[in-house]
């Protein structure tokens, strides 16, 4: 089954101005074309200045491309009037939850989004309580965000955009500031978003293992688009991901050099379980044979 | 080292005076201002002293915050003090050394001034005490508001006093990082003439300048992202809303303000 395109990107090229003078332009994007299905939830990996990023603040018309289109749920995002429709329906969490907080109680944090766009009082209270039961934050809704930990500021900055009740929400590596905890307790968030309320997810980071949990995975380096295709696909070319600066999670390494040295091991393994059952079964195997 | 700096002077609690609209207290505040500049003659003073006292009661904040709230007034008061007990030369003499005259008109009239500041400031102070600085911010946005149409930006000054709330904290936290990185490098910051202080707090202030510019674009975006477009059309969660007791505490400062007046008619 075909899903429906909710992002999409074609033929987008994007660059920056260097501060020098005269100025240098850098092309961080150069033609990517990337359509991301309603409901689906990709990871995104790349190098630092693969532009992903920039890949990502386009999606939110934060960045708008020098040429080709992008279009959120058939809104161009070219077109001003479609701005505030945009950023509602793609909301966009970054990297250092700090940064993204904007109020000094977490529930007026939440509350802020709602605030700019003029909705009704009480539809704000109910919303923002609904926003932080679903990331697990309710019971610090009247703490001051710098008292709480990276995973629970970056879960309130997560609920800021829940909020509004978008039908996508972009990631820019949200787990590289925290503690394997607050690593864990951020991605649980994602992906019950993803299963039960059936938000497209887009992910951005530096960590296979997040990755692998994925249902797809692109891969951008240079600008463009390398591999695109599910966690097993792209992570069973482990040269190849070596070759673009990248890694495998570290199981699927551990097969991989196994592999190497002659083991039967099946290539596309990506999670703890499977390589555990991999490994039982061969051990079993040679046993049986002594 | 600043882990547990108070915001502003924020001193939490659910007494009458805490639960009041802090628009309501914003403005009677004022009033108590005007009050005791109305005040003719120290009995009239002695009712604001009066109020001041009631009202800290009514607030339960402990008398050890007047202390604190008087401390950097100390200056400003002795100079009046000074001031007014040398220069008024009216009235009978009291003493002389030298050039150095008091006389007695000299003499109320300082003691007058010194209690006006004190009672000023302590009677002031209850309403930062009372009210957390996200209140007091609200409520000056929403008392200003009437000015939005004559082109004040009155949303952008309350939205600006927000995140510098918000980030003072954050803000202090990395000035200690910074402090710590700084000392691991052999900079000594606590030896020296004062010359070499200021120069050392050089390395501290560069960095935090560079990181909160960047703090500042990168808020700017998250905002954007979140619809932020300005004061306009913009609605708040929390509403603020009048209960009786703040009528009740219109009635309590316009009785103790008549009390003042009457004082001033009756001792001329």
């Amino acid at each position: 089954m075909q899903l429906q395109v909710f992002l999409n990107a074609d033929d987008v090229r994007f660059s920056y101005l260097s501060d020098d003078e005269p100025p240098v332009k850098n092309e961080v994007l150069k033609g990517v074309s990337l359509a991301v299905g309603k409901g689906e939830f990709v990871a995104v990996l790349g190098h630092n200045g693969s532009g992903k990023s920039t890949l990502a603040k386009c999606f939110n018309a934060i960045n708008l491309p020098e040429s080709g289109t992008v279009t959120v749920n058939g809104m161009d995002t070219a077109d001003d009037e479609n701005l505030l429709n945009i950023r509602k329906s793609a909301g966009m969490v970054f990297q250092n939850p700090d940064n993204q907080i904007v109020a000094t109680i977490v529930e007026e944090d939440v509350a802020f989004a709602l605030e700019n766009l003029g909705v009704e009082p009480e539809e704000i209270r109910r919303r923002v309580d609904e926003s932080l039961k679903l990331v697990d934050m309710y019971d610090y809704r009247m703490h001051a965000p710098h008292k709480l930990s990276g995973g629970q500021k970056q879960r309130v900055a997560i609920a800021g955009i829940l909020a509004m009740d978008p039908e996508c929400i972009l990631l820019d590596e949200p787990t590289a500031m925290l503690d394997p905890r607050g690593r864990a307790e951020v991605m649980n968030t994602i992906k019950l978003l993803n299963k039960t309320k059936g938000t497209t997810i887009v992910l951005i980071t530096h960590y296979m293992e997040e990755a692998a949990q994925a249902d797809r995975v692109v891969v951008i380096d240079g600008g463009e688009v390398m591999l695109d295709g599910t966690p097993k696909e792209i992570f069973s070319q482990v040269e190849t991901m070596k070759n673009l600066g990248l890694d495998v999670p570290q199981v699927t390494e551990l097969v991989w050099r196994l592999r190497k040295d002659g083991f039967d091991l099946p290539a596309d393994i990506i999670s703890e379980d499977e390589c555990v059952e991999a490994l039982a079964g061969l051990l079993g195997k040679r046993s049986a044979q002594i | 080292m600043f882990k547990d700096i108070t915001l502003g002077q924020f001193f939490p609690g659910d007494s009458v005076v805490h639960k009041m609209d802090p628009r309501v207290k914003l403005v009677l505040t004022v009033m108590f201002i005007v009050m005791l500049f109305s005040a003719k003659n120290f009995y009239g003073l002695l009712v604001g002293i009066a109020f001041t006292i009631m009202t800290y009661l009514l607030s339960r904040i402990p008398f050890v915050m007047i202390l604190k709230s008087m401390k950097p007034i100390i200056p400003i008061v002795v100079f009046t003090a000074v001031l007014n007990l040398f220069f008024i030369r009216t009235g009978r003499m009291l003493w002389h050394f030298g050039f150095v005259k008091i006389y007695d008109d000299g003499l109320n009239t300082a003691v007058f001034m010194v209690v006006r500041i004190i009672c000023l400031i302590v009677g002031s102070s209850l309403l930062t005490y009372t009210t957390s600085p996200i209140d007091l911010t609200d409520a000056i946005e929403r008392l200003l508001s009437p000015l939005k149409k004559l082109g004040a930006p009155v949303h952008e000054l309350a939205m600006m006093m927000t995140i510098a709330l918000r980030f003072i904290p954050t803000l202090i936290e990395e000035t200690d990082k910074i402090m710590n990185a700084q000392k691991a490098r052999g900079s000594e910051l606590d030896t020296g003439t004062f010359r070499e202080k200021v120069r050392g707090m050089v390395p501290i202030f560069i960095p935090l300048f560079v990181s909160s510019f960047r703090r500042a674009e990168e808020l700017a975006t998250a905002m954007e992202c979140r619809c932020y477009h300005g004061g306009e059309g913009r609605t708040r969660m929390k509403q603020l809303s009048t209960a009786p007791r703040d009528w009740l505490a219109c009635l309590y400062v316009a009785l103790f303000w008549a009390g003042v007046i009457l004082m001033n008619q009756f001792f001329k």
